[in-house]
């Protein structure tokens, strides 16, 4: 019931705004939100299924746009022939470094085996960079100002979301398995150093992402405005409900991406509730309410948080390539933390941890205050600046300022959330 | 002479900005440690405590210059410090107040009390954003350089020059008295020497009549005096920015947990070995080895090992390491 009037309560806001400013800007809060749902659905079940502890939901985000890129977008032969395959070799190297290393550790004798891992480090990097620097230089040097780097697959661009997905399960794993023993704080922390790694490796592989000149014009599952204008059928359609064409084929294509996300938000919610109620979904809360009960029962703890870090985070990758293809660009230095980190923790904790519906529901809300509380805050201060002197500093410090009212009103709202509902709006039944 | 312009060009482009640096986050860290060591929760808010913090200095210091007040050769910065540390005091002391007092109540746990410091990191930025905005603030004025690297070259003769900032020696001075005044503190006082008690055993503490309350505000006081010496030197050293300050934590926490958290002591050695750490590997080396080495070896590229944008990975490695070999840090820390 609760649930109902809630998600009617959301369904309401973003009506509203269709009805009051405009259908576009209610079908773009709708998309960031259905994307913002799954986001929040992957940190639920990390966090609320499991206790794990990720703040670095931004990097596995960042992959996700990253696939994009390496799925969607057409190679560039003339790199790929400049020093293409060279890179590809440096990467074998190094993982044939990393896995040496690992081997000498496990094998060689305790004593020497420190140095041997050290030794095999130092040398791997430089040999590495040998390798890698000329290629790098290489490809960055073939016409800079339009391609710059490697390209991709020029596959379809929905192959990207699943391919997003395992980028960043694979990530994930690589993470898990260094950083799943640690404590719950530590683990915060080594996530939150692994996604500020990630978007540094975005802004500066240029080879890889072409860094901050940022790769535009991404394929789109969804026809372009300008060709449905040119259409003289859609015209037709949309003058018979009364639309002008620029409008109709700009909401067309919103609601094209309105229903793919929501598509996949539903399939991946399903699959989230039937894990959830599943043995496997009762073992998780065993694990998660008591470790040691858990394992006295033989359950492998350590491995079953690998499981479901890797399954979060995948979701989040998803979520992330989902947001790159509707931006239609990937811009490694839009990424900031508060914004792709603690604001999706911020609508996990608000719409109930542990409950997956909650995570939707908070996705969205969330998201919709994220976006309307601008114009309020607009609205707010024009009233307490109302009385000033025209041309005051500082009425035009405080109007000026508005935008940062967002960081505010989400710190007041979780705090709020927490003292007083600390189990959210839809909690854990 | 070769040797000794190496020396120099090492001197000046490592070994001077890391010394200024790791005092910076060797204050920072101490914060964190105390947090951790007495109220048992890591303070994802540190970063912008500083940040408002020495938003409260930034903004008084404009006051005292529009005043015509100067501190002579010295930033009128250092004049504002006290103020800065006053008003911030003021404001953790609310917070603390308004919300972390019902979680202690509550005895919840450590990882909802992070959560709930995520809260007030939103608004401590928030209100950072909105008072100052989110732009780069310059409040460093005085003398600009205790040694210039033009003063350096006509006073020595040799070809590198070294330049010593004011502001890096004003670092290194103000951390040192700094972190004496802390160590006096909690060793050769009443509140101090509660406050460490407090730390070791929270129960044997309240057996022995020590009000938590007290140790606490203390707490809270003294970790506020840190964050804004910290942030206003590091701000005077480069320059004010709030995103920075929010990204510092990253070190400043790889910091803490690699000196041990917890352990003041390993929180000083942490901020150090970071930040040798981050500046020797991000610098371009070609300098030093073209002096060091005979001319067939003089190497082509820039010698640098990794670009300065992955300086947060180098913390970030020596983390995993001292995690994985020796989860309570190099200073036997401790572990809620």
């Amino acid at each position: 019931m609760r649930t109902l009037a809630l998600f009617a309560l959301v369904a309401a806001l973003i009506l509203g705004t269709g009805v009051l400013q405009s259908w576009n800007s209610a079908l773009i809060i709708l998309n960031m939100g259905l994307v913002s749902a799954i986001m929040a659905l992957g940190v639920n079940l990390q966090w609320g299924l499991a206790g794990l502890f990720n703040v670095g939901v931004m990097g596995f985000v960042a992959l996700g746009g990253l696939a994009v890129v390496l799925t969607s977008v057409a190679p560039v032969p003339e790199a790929w022939a400049a020093g293409g395959w060279r890179v590809l070799g440096a990467i074998a190297f190094a993982l044939a470094a990393i896995a040496g290393a690992v081997f000498a550790w496990k094998t060689l004798p305790r004593k020497t085996r420190g140095w041997a891992v050290a030794a095999i480090a130092v040398a791997g990097f430089f040999l590495y960079r040998a390798i890698l620097d000329p290629a790098v230089s290489a490809i960055e040097s073939v016409d800079p100002a339009a391609t710059g780097f490697l390209g991709g697959l020029g596959l379809p661009v929905l192959l990207a979301w699943p391919v997003g997905g395992l980028l960043a399960a694979g990530v994930a794993w690589v993470i898990g398995k260094t950083a799943l023993g640690l404590r719950s704080d530590y683990l915060a922390i080594a996530t939150l150093g692994i996604a500020e790694i990630i978007i540094a490796l975005l802004k500066n592989e240029d080879w890889l992402t072409r860094g901050v000149k940022n790769v535009i014009g991404l394929p789109r599952p969804v026809p372009y405005e300008i060709d449905l204008q040119n259409d003289a059928g859609f015209v037709e359609t949309a003058a018979g409900i009364g639309l002008d064409p620029t409008t109709a084929s700009t909401i067309y294509v919103k609601l094209g991406y309105s229903v793919l996300f929501a598509v996949v938000l539903v399939v991946l919610l399903v699959l989230a509730q039937l894990a959830l109620n599943s043995p496997w979904g009762r073992m998780m809360r065993a694990v998660r309410d008591n470790e040691e009960a858990a394992e006295a029962m033989g359950k492998d703890v350590t491995a079953r948080h690998l499981q479901i870090f890797i399954l979060g985070s995948a979701l989040c990758g998803i979520a992330g390539a989902m947001m790159t293809t509707l931006d239609g660009q990937l811009t490694p230095s839009s990424y900031q933390p508060l914004r792709y980190t603690f604001l999706i923790w911020v609508m996990v904790i608000v719409g109930g941890s542990g409950n997956n519906l909650g995570a939707v529901l908070g996705g969205f809300l969330i998201w919709f205050l994220w976006v309307q509380v601008e114009p309020m805050g607009q609205w707010l201060m024009g009233v307490i600046t109302a009385g000033m002197a025209d041309g005051s500093a500082l009425k035009a410090h405080l109007l000026g300022s508005v935008q940062h009212m967002r960081l505010l009103t989400m710190g007041v709202i979780l705090l709020l959330v927490l003292r007083f509902a600390p189990r959210g709006l839809l909690p854990e039944r | 002479m070769d040797f000794l312009n190496a020396l120099v060009a090492l001197a000046n482009f490592v070994f001077i900005p890391a010394i200024a640096y790791g005092s910076q986050l060797a204050l920072g860290a101490l914060g964190v440690t105390l947090i951790y060591g007495i109220l048992r929760f890591s303070n994802f808010a540190h970063g912008d405590t500083m940040a408002i913090g020495t938003m409260f200095t930034i903004l008084v210091t404009w006051g005292l210059q529009a005043l015509g007040v100067s501190f002579g050769p010295l930033p009128t910065a250092l004049l504002a410090i006290p103020f800065g540390i006053v008003l911030t005091s003021l404001l953790v002391l609310g917070t603390d107040r308004l919300v972390y007092r019902f979680y202690r109540e509550q005895k919840a746990k450590p990882v909802i009390l992070v959560i709930v410091s995520m809260g007030v990191m939103f608004i401590y930025n928030g209100l950072t954003r909105l008072i100052i905005g989110p732009g780069d603030q310059n409040f460093a004025d005085g003398e600009r350089f205790l040694i210039s690297a033009r003063d350096f070259k006509t006073m020595t003769g040799l070809d590198e020059g070294l330049a010593l900032k004011s502001t890096q020696a004003i670092t290194v001075v103000v951390a040192i008295l700094v972190v004496a005044l802390l160590f006096w503190f909690l060793n050769h006082t009443r509140t101090g020497k509660s406050m460490r008690a407090y730390s070791d055993n929270e129960d044997l503490a309240l057996l022995s009549g020590i009000n938590p309350e007290r140790v606490v505000m203390g707490t809270w006081i003294i970790v506020a005096a840190l964050a804004v010496v910290a942030g206003t030197l590091y701000g005077l050293d480069k320059s004010f920015k709030p995103f920075t300050y929010f990204q510092i934590l990253l070190p400043i926490f790889a910091s803490a947990i690699v000196g041990g958290l917890g352990s003041p002591l390993g929180a000083i050695a942490g901020g150090f070995i970071i930040a040798f750490s981050e500046v020797g590997i991000t610098y371009a080396w070609k300098k030093v080895l073209t002096y060091m080495l005979p001319e067939s070896l003089e190497p082509s590229g820039l010698v640098q090992l990794l670009s300065t944008d992955y300086k947060f990975a180098v913390s970030f490695v020596i983390l995993i390491i001292v995690l994985l070999f020796r989860p309570t840090g190099l200073f036997k820390g401790k572990s809620v």
